[in-house]
């Protein structure tokens, strides 16, 4: 699809393990935003669920088949809208996932597993949830898209990984908490400065489309500082949502603006990915490697 | 049906050595030798106060009492009892005069906010012995109280190490008898004794029979609600059950902190409770 569409940044606050409460909040945002014109509306990680969901995993968990209630209805409202919504999926193993899912025409088009579990600081995801093993974009009428689930996109492989899969659109949903608040970056916290910056760089290296949807609210008093943002493949800041409030947020996405920051910056084209691959491939096959331990 | 009785016996000799070990060792790091503990003659504290004799030698272990004017007589009698099968250092404190004006000034008090005033005013002193004594304050709730948040927060919820917080209340009772808690005081209706003719059972309106094996299922077995009301529980009591749970969770947990910084206390500061010792 060249022509162009409009993306909305759902930026929820999502009510802990209260997965019918958010399914309902999902499907008023789905309908408020087809006023707006969205062609394609983005939740936020586990906005289904909420964040610090600890031993509640299993009793939120879903398995993303049209027959399942909490999924029919999402299924239905994808039928005149994409949507992107985050959740807990539960294999027919009973291994728990941080999820998202891509919905369109009524179907199931794609569900990434977050890769990246952080389990440091703060974050005990690898207590609760198994890891995914993969990096895959995946077609829509839109174009050819990649999901990455917020520690997913810290990692630089990982939208490098979905760029050379074909993905002109990097869809970025995090639960991303609020803290460090020095005096460097005005009305918001340091993370948030981080995040912020490596989005716009992302979008401007790999020349794609980043759409970025954080959360908000507070769950066992962590701050969720939202401040969605979406970068164009110039690297510009085309919407950002407020800090720390629920908003939605419908953007313009000019798919020509692909070819022209690819002629301008031809990156792609000069793009070496077997070299990657030898490099990579004699770097860990290298004894080297251990003796830097 | 699953033979949940069953499930809930134990090692009575491992559990009490377990117990045992883990006063003796908790209180020790911390350089105390003595430990302090309230006694109401019910069979919670009366296992604490028999648990805590054998891990620091009844020399070592101060039970306090203390009755409220409505208390029941039995109680301090059956606590009595206790105090001299053991040997262990007592002293009564009467809280009526440390509650009553409080409830003089607020005459319309339920019976509720006056019961969570005793167990809180009870804390005081207990804490207050704690440093007189120097000694720690042992805890008393059991598993099944916790979980149902059947307790009063920094009341008698509160102290420094809780041997029975792991115990059913009827895990709580086969320890006892094995331990040799007199049979009456095993026998008797659990009651906080904040008023007179409380019951646990009656004021929570279920038996401690039935609740201990649903939590049981859903707790230690993490089975699912649907899956225990097919093990023949109805399903009103089921869910009634795990939304004590889920309500009571605040109770479990230490107090909300807001975090700002990259380093919150609880969340990035991790320290082990038993830090340096």
């Amino acid at each position: 699809m060249d022509s162009q569409f409009t993306v909305g940044l759902a930026q929820t606050f999502p009510r802990l393990g209260d997965v019918e409460a958010n399914l309902q909040r999902h499907l008023e945002l789905a309908r408020e935003a087809q006023g707006l014109g969205v062609d394609l509306l983005i939740f936020p990680e586990l906005s289904l669920t909420g964040y610090t969901l600890r031993e509640l995993v299993p009793h939120v968990a879903i398995r993303p088949s049209p027959e399942h209630p909490m999924w029919k209805p999402l299924l239905e409202a994808s039928a005149s809208m994409a949507l992107v919504v985050g959740f807990v999926e539960e294999d027919a193993r009973h291994r728990f996932f941080a999820s998202s899912a891509f919905l369109d025409g009524g179907r199931v088009v794609h569900v990434h597993r977050k890769v990246y579990l952080p389990t440091y600081g703060l974050f005990e995801e690898g207590r609760y949830l198994c890891a995914g093993d993969g990096f895959r974009a995946f077609d829509t009428r839109f174009g050819r898209c990649g999901i990455a689930i917020c520690e997913d996109a810290w990692h630089i492989s990982t939208p490098y990984l979905l760029w050379m899969d074909g993905a002109d659109y990097l869809i970025f949903c995090s639960a991303s908490p609020a803290y460090g608040v020095g005096t460097e970056q005005e009305g918001a916290t340091a993370n948030a400065a981080t995040v912020t910056q490596f989005t716009k760089t992302y979008a401007t290296l790999l020349t794609s489309y980043a759409f970025h949807v954080n959360r908000v609210g507070v769950e066992e008093g962590i701050s969720f500082w939202g401040g969605s943002l979406a970068v164009s493949p110039r690297g510009q800041v085309v919407a950002q949502a407020p800090y720390f409030e629920e908003a939605l947020v419908p953007l313009e996405v000019d798919p020509g603006l692909l070819r022209a920051a690819r002629q301008r910056l031809p990156l792609l084209r000069d793009e070496k990915p077997l070299t990657v691959l030898h490099e990579l491939s004699r770097i860990l096959s290298e004894e080297r490697r251990h003796d830097e331990r | 049906m699953t033979n949940v009785d069953a499930l809930l016996q134990q090692d009575i000799p491992l559990v009490r050595r377990l117990l045992v070990s883990a006063i003796r060792t908790e209180l020790g790091r911390f350089g105390f030798k003595k430990g302090v503990l309230g006694l109401s003659g019910g069979v919670d504290s009366s296992l604490a106060a028999f648990l805590a004799a054998e891990a620091l030698g009844p020399e070592n272990v101060r039970a306090v009492l203390m009755p409220y004017r409505t208390s029941a007589p039995d109680s301090a009698a059956d606590a009595m009892e206790v105090i001299r099968l053991l040997g262990l250092n007592h002293v009564t404190i009467d809280i009526t005069g440390m509650v009553e004006p409080l409830f003089a000034q607020l005459p319309n008090m339920s019976q509720r906010r006056r019961g969570n005033v005793m167990a809180r005013a009870r804390m005081i002193v207990l804490y207050d012995q704690s440093e007189e004594w120097g000694g720690l304050v042992i805890g008393t709730s059991n598993k099944t109280e916790l979980l149902l948040g059947y307790g009063t927060l920094f009341g008698d919820m509160a102290s420094a190490v809780n041997p029975l917080g792991d115990l059913y209340k009827t895990q709580v009772r086969q320890l006892a008898r094995a331990v040799g808690v007199p049979e009456r005081i095993i026998a008797k209706p659990p009651s906080a004794d904040l008023w007179p003719g409380q019951t646990d059972e009656g004021e929570m309106g279920l038996t401690y029979a039935e609740v201990d094996k649903v939590l049981y299922l859903l707790v230690d077995e993490r089975r699912t609600l649907a899956e225990v009301v097919g093990m023949g529980f109805s399903e009103a009591f089921v869910r009634q059950v795990w939304r004590m749970v889920q309500r009571n969770q605040y109770k479990r947990c230490p107090p909300t902190i807001a975090k700002v910084s990259s380093r919150t206390l609880d969340w990035e500061f991790r320290m082990p409770r038993d830090w340096g010792t």
